[in-house]
């Protein structure tokens, strides 16, 4: 493998680490405040259609953005009523929400576009974000090893990418460095803390679950008008269940989710690039590479390699005792 | 600073004498059918430590609640320094200048102190200026109060103490004034328990009002100005700690003259039934709970096992039960008991001839979805008179069976389809004992009998438990009831910090000395046969 | 505060919560502009108005009954086995193994012998999340969510690269042969005449119902059962009890497992008659859906399966009658998970205020409460 495929593979695991690491970060919140979230696919799914469908009908892609963000964060705000308000089971909740976006997405675009629920193809400039060339990265780009570093990959993606990785810092900042971080953990650790210094659970828990909405918003977006040219059914293809995987990876820790993103949409480049590969005699399968972050997740899980430990209070309703 | 602008006062003011800090009037708060509290009204004398006490159940936690903000008073009128005061949540009480110290703290338990002190009252959006500001006035507060705390250490790593220490620093960094604290002792040691008295003693000379729930007579007569009487949700007195007894406490606490008489006749002890050896058990986390246990009991005798909660009996009671794991000797008729083995559980327990009834009914005696028949063959489902073949339970033996028990056991209402969450706690106690003194078992262990049990139930549940005394078996009873165990132990082994500090004839001592050895003080006094 | 009677916990909640899921997605038909009275007698019609109908809506229903009680049973032991779809793509591999390689005379001694690969397959599939769970405490909703991709995944190698036909493009297996094909309806005497030869419902149906029976059983009669329903209400009581809380998750997960796999049997040998990548098509989500519906009990499974094999095959009838994608389907699955399940709590307390006050109106005549 020469340079240039490497440069060329480590673009791509950046630009298909993008939607993965926002709505990883979208599930930090979510989980850090105590709200489990198995339905991150079907808010990015949502937020795919919505924003595909937008930004093809307005030729805007920051309208289509903004109402893809809506669609996600309309589902976020049925997650939190389910969960928060009516304390319901928030595993069902998530599964439910997972079929409601993977069915009506599906039964809108159809019903817009009648072609067989996809979204119509968007351009650059008409409702598809553009790549971003960052400053001289023509002329650095002759310069051995660091230009085509600089020029081909970490230039030239759309802001989005940008967008994401800039909200790692920023999250990390936020939970451990702010008022509004410090709550945020308590929650998720011992709401009754919380309560009792006389601050709501529900709001609280509210505000993360719709920064969930937000992120897992502009995943979708990435993923319709950013990485690809308009919504097609079922575009996510599971994206939302290796961000949770890689939410547990990561330990709940923003910067350790940035690694594990990068980690699995790096095997779904090679995956992308290779079919099978061959280590010697032995041969590695798509399949294989493919799956490998669930096995690692669940190898992780087991508690083999360093135990994850969620948020004390996730998953269970806040009830007041006596 | 508050804490500093006040000047120290002394602690003989009767309530009549200084203005009052908090005066509740007429509060009420029923919870569906179950009226919590009735019509209560009282006078806290500001800069004194007032007491409430009052039996499990009486209603102390909800009045305090309330207080807080926690519950809001179906009727009633809350007066702080006099003014009428509303307090809908506890962000209310919070700057009405009330603190709380709840029985469970409420602690965040992966933060450090210091995050835990600022939660919820920070300075501004960032976090660092807090800290900082609350770093220096933990040192003042640690200066002033004896309340001196690693402000960095994460809450897990603390002792029980510690902990607690934290709750009250969460308080006075709101700038609590009136300081409620809801059965402080309960987890303490009694090297805490001081420490903790120390504080608040000069917390009250500092002019600082202290609400102290207890259903501890002890620290009712060794700390308070004052003393209030709950009891079953209502306000029953209010008199002087100087001009009153603990006799007469206990009297208002309960509604008559207290030393519950158990009838019963001397004990006629037989061959040893169970012997215990130098028994250890370690917690979850390691700490060993039970530090080297050797007791004995005899065919036909009670063993009362005394101490204040959490000094290793739950333990003992576990690891006989085959709950929790232990290392050293336990033999039931001289046969060896697996204590962390295969058959260190439940059922070999039961098949040995072992009956428990546990100290948590709620959570571990019952379940509380299971219908009363369900449930009176529970931890005996495998049992083979309720088979009806190799594959099959008989549940028509099964209710036949409970029906049999609930009539025995005067359980009401008396239908076995009911839920047990739809029984009294008194009567899913009575299922609980009924199942396990049914069995005849060669021993029973006895957690708690009458915890939370109304008064009918308590002299019943004695009776039956004498009754298999009588029939020639041994029984396990721990309670921290020192009335239970003083009249209805044959004999009484009290334990301290995991061991057994001693064992004493009921009639051959006192509370006093019981209260001693509860306390960890070595007795001089020579050791019963 | 006292409950509502044990009938309407049982019957009125359920089906309020599909009342409420129906006129949700009656609005959303509206609102892509088509009339939903009439989607509603087109997928009655297709999904119950003739045998034809019934064939598919049967057959669909004995997929949903088999991963409703997986999941029910799960539930019991306060299990979320969200694997059912992984542990049915399992049971079907167990089927192909059993059918393909063998040349069994009869489609009977079969039957027994591919039941006994697809109940093993997926209890095996269900054994290491419950064994993760039980002995290290991995979360089963994730773990079981990771295993169904790996389940995928590992068809999907084994297809590609093993099991399909020499130079076939298809990613599936050989048929399997005439001998082992189940009777259909068709085939059966007295209700035949009215099924066509091409009937996908077979004698898997009655397979099912004898499960769900079984299941009740189980549940209710048995010390497992007993002790599956203790440790599902509390794990620290059945500690008490002397009940092993590993035994009882290995237990229930295989149980569930196993019977997860079974569905495999109406898809994959009933059905398809070999082993296709996407044989299970969601029906292992399907089921928490019934199971939830259903209230955890058999009986109510078995009402909800039936449901949702018409919902199924009218939702297919519907979207070549009207132009209305077969995704409303799933719109409706998801309303009623989220009713019958997340939003249990919302449904539930107005109706047991409304109980509360007409014990309150009738009280003055009545007796006084127990």
């Amino acid at each position: 493998m020469d340079f240039a495929t490497l440069i060329e593979i480590l673009g791509s695991t950046v630009r298909l680490s993008t939607p993965l690491l926002l709505a990883c970060l979208a599930g930090l919140y979510s989980e850090k405040s105590g709200v489990f979230d198995i339905g991150l696919e079907g808010k990015m799914l949502m937020a795919a259609m919505v924003s595909g469908a937008v930004a093809f009908v307005t030729g805007s892609v920051w309208l289509g953005l903004l109402a893809g963000i809506a669609g996600s964060m309309a589902l976020a705000a049925l997650h939190g009523l389910a969960s928060i308000t009516f304390r319901g089971n928030q595993l069902i909740s998530g599964v439910a929400i997972n079929f409601l976006a993977a069915g009506l997405t599906v039964l809108v675009a159809e019903d817009l576009f009648g072609q067989g629920g996809r979204t119509p193809p968007v351009s650059f400039g008409a409702g598809r974000f553009a790549p971003i060339i960052l400053p001289f990265a023509d002329q650095i780009r002759p310069v051995p090893v660091i230009g085509p570093i600089y020029a081909d990959l970490l230039s030239g993606h759309s802001i989005l990418v940008y967008v994401a990785f800039a909200a790692v810092p920023a999250t990390s900042w936020l939970l451990f460095r702010t008022r509004f971080g410090l709550r945020l953990r308590g929650v998720g650790e011992n709401p009754a803390a919380v309560d009792t210094a006389g601050i709501s659970v529900v709001r609280l828990r509210y505000t993360a679950v719709a920064i969930t909405g937000l992120l897992c918003g502009l995943a979708g977006a990435y993923m319709a008008i950013g990485l690809s040219a308009g919504f097609g059914r079922d575009m996510t293809a599971g994206r939302g269940y290796i961000a949770l995987a890689a939410l547990i990876f990561a330990k709940w820790r923003p910067w350790y989710c940035m690694w594990a993103c990068l980690l699995f949409g790096g095997l779904e480049a090679i995956a992308n690039r290779y079919q099978n590969i061959d280590i010697g005699a032995f041969t590695v399968p798509v399949q294989l590479t493919a799956n490998l972050p669930y096995i690692l997740t669940i190898i992780i899980l087991a508690g083999f390699v360093g135990r994850a430990i969620p948020p004390r209070a996730g998953g269970e309703p806040y009830v007041k005792e006596r | 600073m508050a804490l500093t602008g006040l000047a120290g006062r002394h602690s003989d003011a009767a309530p009549a004498d200084v203005p009052p800090a908090i005066e509740l009037r007429g509060i009420s708060k029923a919870f569906g059918p179950v009226q919590a509290n009735r019509n209560i009204s009282i006078r806290v004398g500001k800069g004194t430590i007032h007491g409430i006490i009052g039996e499990n159940g009486a209603g102390k936690s909800t009045l305090m609640s309330i207080l807080y903000g926690f519950y809001r008073a179906d009727a009633g009128e809350i007066l702080i320094n006099g003014r009428p005061t509303s307090i809908p949540n506890s962000q209310a009480a919070i700057r009405a200048g009330i603190g709380m110290v709840f029985q469970h703290f409420k602690l965040v338990h992966n933060f450090s102190v210091v995050e835990n002190v600022i939660l919820g009252a920070e300075d501004g959006a960032l976090l660092r200026p807090s800290v900082d500001r609350a770093r220096r006035l933990l040192a003042e507060l640690a200066r002033d109060y004896e309340l001196d705390v690693d402000p960095d250490a994460l809450i897990e790593d603390l002792s029980v103490g510690h902990q607690q220490r934290v709750e009250i620093l969460k308080a006075l960094y709101r700038h609590a004034d009136i300081l409620i604290l809801d059965e402080p002792t309960g987890v303490l040691t009694p090297d805490e328990a001081d420490h903790l008295f120390r504080i608040l003693a000069n917390l009250r000379d500092q002019g600082k009002t202290i609400i102290l729930i207890t259903h501890k007579l002890r620290e009712i007569m060794e700390i308070t100005e004052n003393v209030s009487v709950m009891r079953r949700g209502e306000m029953v007195a209010t008199v002087r700690t100087a001009e009153t007894s603990p006799e007469q406490l206990a009297e208002l606490m309960v509604g008559r003259k207290v030393l519950l008489h158990v009838p019963k006749g001397p004990a006629s002890p037989g061959r040893t039934v169970l012997e215990i050896e130098d028994l250890r058990v370690r917690d979850d986390d390691g700490v060993e709970r039970l530090k080297g246990i050797s007791l004995q009991i005899r065919a036909g005798e009670i063993l009362g096992i005394a101490g204040v909660a959490g000094n290793g009996q739950s333990e003992l009671l576990e690891v006989l039960g085959g709950i929790a794991r232990g290392t050293g000797s336990v033999k039931l008729n001289g046969v060896p008991l697996d204590l962390a083995g295969r058959n260190a559980d439940g059922r070999s327990r039961r098949r040995a001839g072992i009956a428990h009834v546990p100290e948590d009914r709620q959570n571990l005696g019952l379940i509380m979805d299971f219908t009363a028949w369900e449930n009176m063959a529970f931890g005996y489902q495998d049992d083979p008179a309720y088979q009806k073949n190799r594959w099959l339970m008989d549940n028509e033996a099964l209710r036949k069976d409970a029906m049999g028990k609930i009539e025995r056991f005067d359980v009401r209402p008396a239908d076995c389809w009911l839920p047990a969450k739809s029984f009294s706690g008194g009567n899913q106690q009575k299922i609980v004992v009924a199942r396990e003194i049914e069995r005849n078992p060669d021993l029973l262990l006895v957690g708690q009998p009458t915890r939370g049990v109304d008064i009918g139930a308590i002299e019943f549940i004695h009776r039956r438990i004498v009754a298999l005394r009588d029939a020639g078996k041994a029984v396990l009873l721990v309670s921290v009831e020192l009335d239970e165990i003083m009249s209805l132990a044959d004999r009484i082994a009290v334990m301290f910090d995991g061991r057994i500090m001693g064992e004493r004839l009921p009639d051959q001592t006192d509370e006093r000395e019981l209260g001693l050895l509860m306390a960890g003080v070595e007795a001089t006094a020579g050791k019963a046969a | 505060m006292q409950r509502m009677p044990a009938w309407a916990d049982a019957f009125l909640v359920p089906l309020i919560s599909l009342v409420i899921a129906f006129l949700i997605s009656g609005i959303v038909v509206r609102a892509i502009g088509q009339d939903p009275v009439e989607a509603m007698r087109i997928m009655v019609q297709g999904g119950f108005g003739s045998a034809y109908a019934w064939g598919y809506t049967l057959y669909y229903a004995t997929n949903f009954l088999f991963t409703g009680l997986a999941v029910s049973v799960a539930f019991h032991a306060s299990q979320f086995n969200i694997g059912g779809e992984g542990q049915a793509t399992l049971g079907g591999l167990g089927v192909a193994l059993v059918l393909l390689y063998i040349p069994w005379p009869h489609w009977t001694i079969a039957l027994v012998a591919a039941m006994i690969g697809a109940a093993a397959f997926g209890a095996f599939w269900a054994a290491i999340p419950a064994w993760l769970q039980a002995r290290r405490g991995s979360h089963i909703v994730i773990t079981t969510i990771m295993f169904n991709f790996i389940a995928g995944g590992l068809l999907n190698y084994l297809l590609v690269n093993w099991m399909k036909p020499a130079g076939s493009m298809d990613p599936s297996t050989a048929r399997f042969g005439e001998a082992v094909r189940l009777p259909t309806f068709y085939d059966l005497p007295l209700v035949g005449q009215y099924f066509t030869k091409s009937t996908p419902a077979n004698i898997t149906f009655f397979i099912a119902l004898l499960a769900c029976f079984l299941v009740w059983l189980l549940l209710w009669r048995t010390r497992l059962g007993y002790e599956i329903r203790a440790f599902g209400k509390s794990e620290k009581a059945a500690i008490y009890a002397g009940i092993s809380p590993f035994r009882i998750i290995m237990l229930a997960m295989l149980i569930s497992g196993a019977l997860a796999g079974l569905m495999a049997i109406n898809g994959t040998m009933g059905g398809q008659k070999r082993l296709i990548l996407n044989a299970v098509e969601g029906a292992g989500f399907i089921g928490i859906a019934v199971a939830l519906m259903g209230r955890n009990h058999p009986f109510g499974v078995l009402l909800a399966a039936i449901l949702f094999g018409f919902l199924y095959q009218g939702g297919a009838e519907l979207s070549l009658a009207m132009n209305i994608p077969s995704q409303l389907v799933t719109v409706i699955q998801a309303l009623v998970i989220l009713f019958t399940g997340a939003l249990d709590n919302m449904v539930r307390a107005p109706l047991e205020r409304a109980f509360a006050a007409g014990r309150r109106g009738g009280a003055p005549q009545g007796q006084g409460g127990p």
